[in-house]
């Protein structure tokens, strides 16, 4: 196995992908990510704290509330490299399609 | 930021090409034909990549098949409507490898212009599903050797998710 980085190790926990998936929806604050679930509201901000340690969530300060959200950077970084590959992916495709019309 | 939606606002990646052949063959070409056009780096297996095959109907598996036979699912066939228009599934994660839980659509709509010229429109949506694995790619391109070492990783990590 390679090396597990930071963000691989923090998301190795059912309740802290839950608490990524419900992120993934909407920015939300504390209280409403721990609605529902089985561990204490303590215990979100502490797995919270290790998602945001990892760089896999942001958080911004609303009033007197904290409100997090998934850290878009990464898919940002990911529609990049698919913009580029479709545009590989479809010259290529031109290329083909045009060279079997000649036969 | 004043919307909620700060993650569902992805993007989706949009693409559009004018090819000179027949509506119906360029459709042939990207569908039944994947392998004469398919990028090779973009590979996740255990060896080199023998062809790339797409089975043309709905439900139908997108895999690469390895020198070795070994087989790697890439996604499925959503929608199929000859000589128009496919839905593809890409359920490669951010780190290439296949997960059956994650959906993005590949849409792509073929539109004759002329008896010899099909204007193709591909859009890759649902990139927000991403999420949690894009950071790890973050990670890799940020990293000195950037996606050399991605590429270079694929089969480890491939191999790994396979055992």
């Amino acid at each position: 196995m390679t090396n597990h980085s930071v963000a691989f190790t923090a998301l190795g926990d059912p309740t802290r992908q839950l608490l990524l998936e419900r992120l993934a929806k909407r920015p939300l604050p504390v209280g409403k990510l721990a609605v529902g679930l089985k561990v204490s509201r303590p215990a979100v901000s502490q797995h919270l704290k290790v998602l945001y340690d990892a760089g896999l969530v942001s958080v911004r300060q609303q009033g007197t509330r904290r409100i997090y959200q998934v850290d878009p950077k990464g898919i940002e970084a990911m529609r990049t490299y698919l913009d580029r590959f479709w545009d590989r992916a479809l010259a290529a495709l031109k290329a083909a399609a045009e060279t079997e019309d000649d036969q | 930021m004043s919307t909620g939606n700060t993650v569902a606002a992805i993007e989706p990646v949009r693409k559009h090409i004018v090819i000179e052949a027949p509506q119906e063959r360029v459709f042939q070409t990207f569908t039944r034909d994947i392998d004469k056009w398919w990028p090779r780096e973009h590979h996740i297996g255990t060896s080199p990549l023998a062809c790339q095959e797409l089975e043309t109907t709905v439900g139908g598996r997108w895999y690469s098949v390895c020198e070795d036979g070994s087989e790697c699912n890439v996604g499925k066939v959503l929608e199929w409507d000859p000589p128009k228009r496919v839905v593809l599934a890409w359920q490669l994660t951010a780190q290439w490898q296949y997960d059956p839980d994650l959906i993005t659509e590949v849409e792509v709509t073929f539109t004759a212009e002329g008896p010899r010229t099909t204007r193709v429109d591909l859009e890759h949506r649902n990139l927000e599903r991403f999420g949690v694995s894009a950071v790890e790619l973050r990670n890799s391109i940020d990293s000195p050797s950037g996606w050399g070492l991605l590429l270079s990783n694929f089969a480890a990590v491939a191999s790994a998710a396979e055992a």
